[in-house]
């Protein structure tokens, strides 16, 4: 078991260090200098400004550099906002999108679990055709114009209601988690309800369900023992994936529904083009999903040891 | 043992059922036909493609033609309007008695004027979208005399003015008048948008799904936002698949340590944040923020998204070459390239066909993602994710400009979706059939 961990946990640092090369040698790709003429009046003033930020050492010597200094968990300063370092950006954004992933991911699989055991329950009767019909235009509409229709029908409501049911936008109470979060878990939970109904047919089928009615088991305890226990399997492998889909999806979510996330920010630091910024968040987030997947191998191969005697885990 | 006179006589012939499951698999293109969803998402797929690279020469509006005196319109067909003077002098009209009336009403201007009230100081006129609540409205000015000439952006839909004389009890003594102005359209404008003018009219053309907020026709932009949407859609799909199988069927066919390393590499592209680094090859490429990377957004696609046909092709590669007619085949003397031909070709390219009807709206939501947040195409090309994100701003009050970009990208995932449900659907058949 400790050499499987040992096993993922290398293969994950080995992924964090490519991302981290990846996104250097893209940024030095950029045509042109973060100080132009825009930024720096005189030649003096942007030779300064490269050497406080070493861009005028040779690639290798900047890249040695950049490895040692991220190793050490620092991410440099951002160009664009003086004397504001990336770390103090993502401490204080990253949570913000955390919330909001975490609601948006037990959303989604308490949504998508249900949802899949019911559709799977009632196979081919009206509750599975609805959920079907339901699961197809979540996959189809994209998830910005989900968010839109989402902030009109609350402009609605709060109208008809003559008060404010829930806030159309920001960041602050509990009250303006829910329907961001809604939003960005409905792809995810559409996906994982589709899997799990799936699944759920499959294991219904299975002789053990057989055995446990013909010696008399209840159909509430065959469900809740036997069937949903056993098809919830699959779906919980999805949910490294899936992890990816909603950090990524948070950044449109952010944006419509204006909330202060590292999302947002870096959609923003890329219109500044404020390199450090950019590189800053993209390791940060390459690191972060890297690091879900490999906890999720890791707490497959401890519920399921099929997986960690083939090794690989795939 | 012993036997019995019946055991030597023929048996029964084997029912119906049985004989069909022994007949050879029917070819995917049947079973696909026999399938209804498959056979409705197939034409609308044709349909879509053709009418994005069709459809500029059927429907010739220009997309970037503004109609300044239809903006942010409804659906409406083609019609004679009046060409007014764009400055016309008025010197009022004086009303004696009766109430608020309107001597004319277009688009252009709307003459209003009301009897003289005693010991008014003077007027204040507003004006209200006719759907906008029970509200004054937009104060539009405050006059002594009592007619007015509005000519503030009027659209053709119902407004409610009112007239409110200054001076005690004012708002129990205002006046309202409800009107719809006739669409008409300046000397101007006519010139502007080279139109023939007959008799002091003009024909404009039909805007079948409405215009944007800046007077441009709805329909042409959205199949022009076809186009780059299935540019994109089916270009970078084809390429990632071409590039994943012959990458899959290389270290499938080479193996050992070749294989370890290729798939090694696929596995770490697998691991890069998709989106990050869309947008980060597009930085990378120079791609300024407001400038279109029509080019870049296909080629990171291409890069980052070729692992899982890869993949694919590698473990049938795999599969086939342990399988025992493979080795029978090779046996009975078969070239390389018959094999590949003959075996590999025939049962690798259904599963690529399933693997691009799903990768296909996937590309086209991406595209439309990136375009939304501004990092993919940006005006003035459409494509229909940059048409939602124009659409977006002005929601509340005209929403069929998010609407019609929205439903069309919903129908072309959706019918591509489909159409890869009802393939992978026609292969099972054929998997089952082929196995028995």
């Amino acid at each position: 078991m400790i050499a499987y961990i040992l096993k993922r946990l290398a293969y994950g640092a080995i992924t964090i260090w490519f991302i981290a090369t990846a996104t250097f040698f893209s940024m030095h790709a950029v045509p042109g200098d973060p100080f132009n003429e825009a930024k720096a009046a005189s030649p003096q003033l942007r030779q300064n400004l490269m050497a406080r930020y070493g861009l005028d050492k040779p690639v290798t010597e900047q890249y040695l550099i950049y490895l040692r200094n991220m190793l050490r968990g620092d991410f440099g300063i951002s160009f664009t906002q003086e004397n504001r370092q990336v770390n103090d950006i993502i401490r204080e954004h990253f949570p913000v999108s955390a919330i909001l992933g975490v609601a948006a991911l037990l959303i989604a699989a308490t949504g998508g679990i249900i949802g899949g055991a019911v559709a799977a329950h009632w196979h081919n009767r009206s509750p599975d055709r609805a959920m079907m019909i339901a699961v197809v235009l979540a996959i189809s509409v994209p998830s910005f114009v989900i968010a839109a229709l989402a902030q009109m029908a609350i402009v609605r409501a709060n109208d008809w209601l003559s008060f404010p049911l829930l806030p159309v936008a920001g960041w602050g109470g509990i009250s303006h988690v829910w329907v961001p979060a809604l939003v960005l878990g409905l792809g995810t939970m559409a996906y994982l309800a589709r899997l799990m109904r799936s699944s759920m047919l499959a294991v219904m089928q299975s002789d053990y369900v057989l055995t446990a009615r013909a010696k008399g088991l209840s159909d509430w305890q065959i469900f809740r023992k036997h069937q949903l226990r056993n098809a919830m399997l699959p779906v919980v492998t999805e949910l490294g994936p899936t992890i990816a889909a909603i950090t990524t999806g948070g950044f449109v979510v952010e944006l419509i529904f204006a909330i202060p996330g590292l999302g947002r920010y870096f959609v923003q630091a890329i219109q500044q083009l404020d390199y450090t910024v950019i590189m800053g968040t993209t390791v940060f987030y390459g690191a972060f999903l890297v690091l879900m997947v490999v906890l999720i191998d890791i707490a497959y191969g401890l519920i399921d040891p099929r997986i960690r005697l083939h090794g690989d885990g795939r | 043992m012993q036997f019995h006179a019946d055991d030597f006589n023929a048996l029964p012939a084997a029912p119906v059922e049985q004989m069909e499951a022994l007949a050879p698999a029917p070819p995917l293109w049947r079973v696909l036909l026999a399938d209804v969803r498959a056979v409705v998402a197939l034409v609308v797929v044709v349909l879509l493609v053709f009418s994005a690279f069709a459809g500029p020469f059927l429907w010739s509006q220009d997309p970037a033609r503004q109609w300044l005196s239809q903006v942010s319109s409804g659906p409406t067909t083609a019609r004679t309007v009046a060409v007014v003077e764009d400055n016309p002098q008025w010197q009022g009209a004086l009303v004696q008695a009766g109430q608020l009336m309107s001597v004319s009403a277009t688009t252009t201007s709307v003459k209003l004027a009301w009897p003289a009230v005693a010991g008014a100081a003077g007027y204040r006129v507003y004006r209200a979208e006719a759907g906008e609540g029970a509200g004054l409205g937009v104060p539009l000015a405050q006059i002594e005399h009592p007619w007015y000439d509005d000519r503030l952006q009027l659209r053709e839909r119902a407004y409610r003015y009112t007239v409110v004389p200054e001076g005690e009890n004012e708002l129990s003594r205002r006046a309202t008048i409800t009107l719809t102005p006739a669409l008409t359209i300046g000397r101007f404008e006519a010139q502007l948008l080279d139109l023939p003018v007959h008799n002091g009219e003009v024909v404009l053309p039909a805007h079948p799904l409405g215009t944007d907020s800046l007077g441009r026709d709805m329909l042409s932009r959205v199949i022009h936002g076809a186009r780059t949407s299935m540019l994109v859609g089916l270009t970078a799909p084809l390429l990632f698949i071409t590039l994943g199988a012959f990458y899959g069927a290389a270290a499938g066919l080479i193996g050992g340590w070749v294989d370890n390393t290729l798939m090694r590499i696929a596995d770490f592209v697998v691991a890069l944040p998709f989106l990050l680094f869309m947008i980060l090859f597009r930085v990378a490429m120079g791609i300024e923020s407001g400038e279109s990377g029509l080019f870049p957004m296909v080629l990171a696609m291409v890069l980052l998204s070729w692992p899982g046909a890869a993949r694919l092709v590698r473990g049938q590669v795999l599969q086939l070459r342990g399988s025992a007619f493979v080795l029978s085949a090779r046996m009975a003397g078969a070239s390389n390239l018959y094999l590949i031909r003959r075996h590999l070709l025939p049962n690798v390219l259904p599963l690529l066909l399933v693997s691009l009807s799903f990768a296909i709206p996937q590309a086209i939501f991406t595209e439309a993602l990136l375009s939304f947040i501004g990092m993919g195409v940006v005006p003035p090309t459409p494509s229909w994710g940059s048409l939602c994100n124009e659409g977006i701003r002005s929601m509340l009050t005209h929403p069929h400009e998010l609407i019609v970009p929205a439903v069309a990208i919903s129908i072309a995932v959706l019918a591509f979706n489909v159409l890869g449900d009802a393939l992978s659907d026609a292969m099972d058949v054929q998997i089952r059939r082929g196995a028995q």
